[in-house]
């Protein structure tokens, strides 16, 4: 194995058999870039760098000893440790060796999206056996839009200390898993930078038709659409054919961007002479279906999908699928045979003649 | 349809300086308030202009067809498969144009009565269905042989002695009364074979595209049709015939005597003159009989002349071939791709089903439709074009007897007679022949044929009332159902359009979405096949209707917009062909449409952008 790839990873060489090195959050990244299914672009600081920082840094045996005095019934002492602990391991440094391969990737990933420092998301990757459900680690520790190889290796930090968080110390005490033997990964992934996003459901919600796709789409980031608070454009694909079979242009009232100064995104009115224009061009909607299928076959099952169109990303490469969560309005309905099953095409027919065809 | 309410058929008032138009037509389609009983039926039914076969108003000899199937359609669903809940398609005249019903069986005792039989009777044709086809397909070939076969003789001043010596005992003016009776039997006889499996295959289709679109409510009907369309089917082979002949222009180096010789007959003499020459022509006239009986219109109509009627146009046709071949390009019908994407289509589309039930129905139905649909697409080729074409011109032969007779100033004349008006004015000719006194017809017939003509350019002015009468719940008649479908669909849209006025401000037309894609480009608009040759690479095709012989068009357009026609029409299939979009049954392209506009083609939605 190379050096390198003990320490670091694109998410595109992770699978879920790297779950061990890159965590679950990697890992599912790379099986969906696998996929064919453009995720943003980023890489993982696997479990191993973690593990040298705090070889390196010998400090196993000073977390051992800050964790002794815990009891499980008594929170105020997790606490305590989980503090101690943190701030011990954001206050060590990482190593040059460490930062160089950290570094190295920042660069490589600011390049690919044509910035000289890239803001990125910094999030833990938990690994499956210290931490139960991806979802407890992911939400206190993601850090968004950080820039530049110290913040990074800052925020990897801040991370690499969640793994001690007064919950996940008092979480292993009960299960007697030991810590000094659990670890962590963190991801470094690409903000999208939104020019247009929304969402997209991999069946006709309003009528549960699995052959049709259908995409809401507003200027910049898609809280607007997610929130409700606009009137997004509408596209309806055929899943089979991947034609657009109806566009709807809406007047789109608002929109969310970043504001370059305070990095923090915004709510703007639309100017009137972009709002009733077509936010995405009829290839797009078009490519956005095709994703689509590919994220309904790869999990089988209806998907409800949040997307977005990169503006830094090259051409080609600007269409990004940032969640998928299985549909549930119709997927959830029993399954039952639109037409009851006849022995013969004739029982079809006169079934149906006799229905007749409504008019009116 | 919703609220929309219709007139009563009563209420359509006769358009000024028309009226005794009634006389033109068979008498039992006027609508009528004479007898009450008649009066509420036809207040009570749902009676829509049958538009997509009659573009135009009828002709009173045209309407020969109508009342064929008037018939010949009712008796397959009332008296020979016993459909159930639908007996007949009745049909009346307002203004020259064509109005019709279903009728519905509407005791449910007798229905239910209607089961067995129909299970019985519809199920033996099903299960039958390739031996009474090849079965059906003989007997077309001996009907046009037979009507090939027709003579229709001049009136001799004397007849041959033969008469007398072979003792034949009757006369040639008897002969061509015979023969007129005969020409129109055969007509009517063939319509009935016309029917023999149309219901059928359209209750099939129906039965088909119903569970489609319950499946899948947002499923185009385009693609339904694309998943039982038939790929090899006849109605292709005309144009595969032009292709040849291109193909062996080229092999054989006289491709460039036929570009640049000019009219069939100067291409003719040149070619005869050497060896590769005569071996085309051999090649061209051994396609004439049958495929060039392929009308340029839909066959309906008297002036939807055959190739065989001007052998210019399959020539020039020709010509657009052999340049494509000497640019390099292909001109073969894609046809494993065709293949290979109607098989994707019915695997994807199955593969969504949510049940193992659904998957059965589903192939169930789509083998029966598979099996059935190439007659609904064959058998156009066989009545409506071949039969069609020699028909009209064995008419126009009988024409040229009244004409010389002074019965009609000219021999397209005749049409505005009704085909028992013909009769009778034979009668009149044949019994002044054999009297030796003066025919009364050359008094009657010229004037009442002006008067006719005026009528007929009265009607074509006028806008005929989509649909009259007393909408039902529902249809249960399936031919009515594929035809209705499409009808309302196209109607209301034809509606919205003329409530935007000047044809001049109009900006979008909306069709049906034939074929899918996206283009824009510059308007050609071709009112007939013989104007394709002005057709540009790259421009689109805007014309009235396409048949077949519009198929060489189809190579260099980039997309085709029609006024006529549904999703099973010719501009539609080949256009999925070839992957170029197109709008059909627009209603007005034609007529909004100039050459040189440039216009925005939405094949998947149907919709036409002007660019002004």
């Amino acid at each position: 194995m190379e050096q390198r790839e003990k320490y670091v990873l694109w998410f595109q060489e992770c699978d879920l058999s790297s779950v061990p090195l890159v965590g679950g959050k990697c890992a599912s990244l790379g099986e969906l870039l696998k996929a064919q299914i453009p995720v943003p672009p980023g890489f993982a600081v696997t479990t191993e760098t973690y593990n040298r920082f705090i070889e390196e840094n010998g400090i196993d045996e000073e977390i051992n000893r800050l964790l002794k005095p815990v009891r499980p019934e008594d929170t105020a002492s997790g606490e305590m440790a989980s503090r101690a602990i943190r701030l011990l391991i954001e206050s060590k440094p990482i190593s040059i060796e460490l930062e160089d391969y950290i570094g190295e990737f920042y660069r490589l990933l600011s390049n690919r999206c044509q910035v000289p420092a890239a803001p990125v998301a910094v999030r833990s990757s938990a690994t499956a056996e210290d931490l139960p459900g991806a979802s407890f680690a992911g939400q206190q520790d993601t850090f968004l839009w950080v820039r530049g190889v110290d913040g990074i290796l800052h925020h990897i930090r801040k991370c690499w200390s969640s793994l001690f968080t007064a919950r996940a110390i008092a979480y292993r005490k009960k299960m007697g898993f030991e810590d000094t033997a659990v670890s962590i990964s963190v991801g470094i992934q690409k903000m999208v930078n939104a020019f247009t996003a929304g969402v997209m459901f991999t069946l006709n919600p309003a009528n549960g038709d699995r052959s049709t796709i259908v995409i809401d789409a507003n200027w910049g980031f898609g809280e607007s659409v997610v929130s409700g608070l606009c009137t997004p454009d509408n596209f309806q694909v055929n899943k089979v054919t991947l034609e657009i079979a109806k566009r709807t242009i809406s007047a789109k009232e608002c929109f969310f961007t970043t504001n370059f100064e305070t990095q923090c995104v915004e709510q703007h009115e639309c100017p009137p002479e972009r709002a009733c224009n077509q936010c995405i061009i009829d290839e797009e909607a078009i490519e956005l279906a095709r994703i689509g299928k590919l994220i309904e076959a790869h999990y089988g099952k209806p998907m409800d999908i949040e997307w977005a169109i990169d503006k830094d990303l090259p051409a080609g490469g600007r269409v990004l699928i940032l969640q998928s969560r299985p549909e549930t309005v119709w997927s959830g309905r029993k399954c039952e045979p639109v037409c009851p099953p006849k022995s013969s095409v004739m029982d079809h027919i006169l079934a149906g003649l006799l229905a007749g065809k409504k008019v009116r | 349809m919703g609220d929309q309410k219709f007139p009563s058929p009563h209420e359509i008032e006769t358009i000024p300086g028309t009226e005794g138009w009634e006389r033109m037509y068979p008498y039992h389609y006027l609508f009528s308030t004479e007898d009450k009983e008649r009066k509420t039926y036809e207040e009570n039914m749902f009676w829509f202009n049958d538009g997509l076969h009659y573009p135009e108003p009828m002709y009173p000899f045209d309407i020969i067809w109508d009342e064929a199937w008037f018939l010949a359609l009712s008796q397959f669903n009332t008296r020979i498969f016993m459909v159930p809940p639908a007996m007949g398609v009745d049909h009346r005249i307002i203004n020259g144009n064509i109005y019709i019903t279903p009728v519905p069986v509407s005791d449910p005792n007798e229905i239910q009565a209607r089961i067995p039989l129909f299970m019985e009777r519809a199920g033996y044709y099903f299960e039958h269905w390739d031996e009474l086809h090849d079965n059906w397909e003989k007997k077309m070939r001996e009907i046009i042989n037979e009507l090939k076969e027709l003579k229709i003789k001049l009136l001799p001043e004397m007849e041959e002695l033969a008469v007398v010596t072979k003792g034949l005992g009757t006369s040639s003016g008897y002969e061509l009364l015979a023969n007129y009776d005969k020409l129109i039997d055969l007509g009517i006889r063939c319509w009935q074979y016309h029917f023999e499996f149309l219901n059928l295959g359209y209750a099939a289709y129906v039965t088909f595209v119903d569970f489609c679109t319950r499946v899948f409510p947002d499923i185009p009907l385009q693609k339904v049709t694309q998943m039982v369309g038939g790929i090899n089917v006849i109605i292709y082979q005309p144009d595969e015939e032009l292709k040849k002949l291109a193909k062996l222009a080229v092999e054989t180096g006289v491709a460039d005597q036929i570009l640049g010789g000019g009219t069939i007959d100067n291409v003719t003499r040149q070619l005869e003159s050497s060896e590769s020459g005569r071996t085309w022509l051999k090649a061209w006239d051994g396609a004439k009989d049958p495929w060039f009986y392929i009308s340029t219109g839909t066959g309906w109509y008297h002036h939807d002349s055959s190739w065989n009627d001007d052998l210019n146009i399959p020539l020039n046709s020709i010509r657009l071939y052999i340049e494509k071949l000497k640019q390099g390009h292909g001109i073969d019908r894609p046809l494993a791709k065709i293949q290979e994407e109607r098989e994707r289509l019915v695997k994807e589309y199955r593969a969504l089903l949510q049940t193992e039930e659904d998957r059965m129905t589903f192939d169930q139905l789509h083998s029966t439709s598979k099996l059935v649909f190439p007659y609904v697409e064959n058998h156009l080729f066989f009545v409506e074009h071949w039969f069609h074409s020699i028909f009209w011109n064995k008419l126009r032969e009988v024409s040229a007897i009244m004409k010389d007779h002074g019965f009609l100033n000219d021999i397209e004349d005749i049409w505005y007679l009704k085909r028992s008006e013909i009769k009778d004015a034979l009668w009149d000719l044949v019994t002044g022949w054999a009297t030796g006194s003066k025919a009364y017809g050359p008094l009657y017939w010229p004037k009442e044929i002006e008067w006719r003509k005026g009528v007929y350019q009265k009607f074509k002015e006028w806008t005929p009332p989509p649909a009259v009468g007393k909408p039902p719940e529902t249809i249960t008649e399936p031919f009515t159902i594929v035809l209705w479908g499409i009808t309302n669909e196209s109607m209301s849209a034809w509606a919205k359009l003329r409530d935007i006025g000047d044809p001049d401000k109009v900006t979008e037309i909306t069709g049906f979405a034939g074929s899918p894609g996206v283009v824009e480009g510059i308007a050609r608009v071709c009112r007939s096949v013989k104007e394709i040759d002005q057709l540009q690479d790259g421009e689109i095709l805007v014309a009235p209707t396409t048949s077949p012989s519009w198929a060489p068009a189809f190579q260099k357009i980039k997309a085709c917009v029609t006024d006529v026609g549904g999703i099973m029409c010719h501009a539609a299939i080949v256009c999925r062909e070839y992957g170029v979009p197109a709008i059909v049954g627009t209603g007005q392209g034609t007529s909004i449409i100039k050459t040189g506009m440039y216009i925005k083609v939405d094949g998947s939605t149907g919709k036409v952008n002007i660019k002004r």
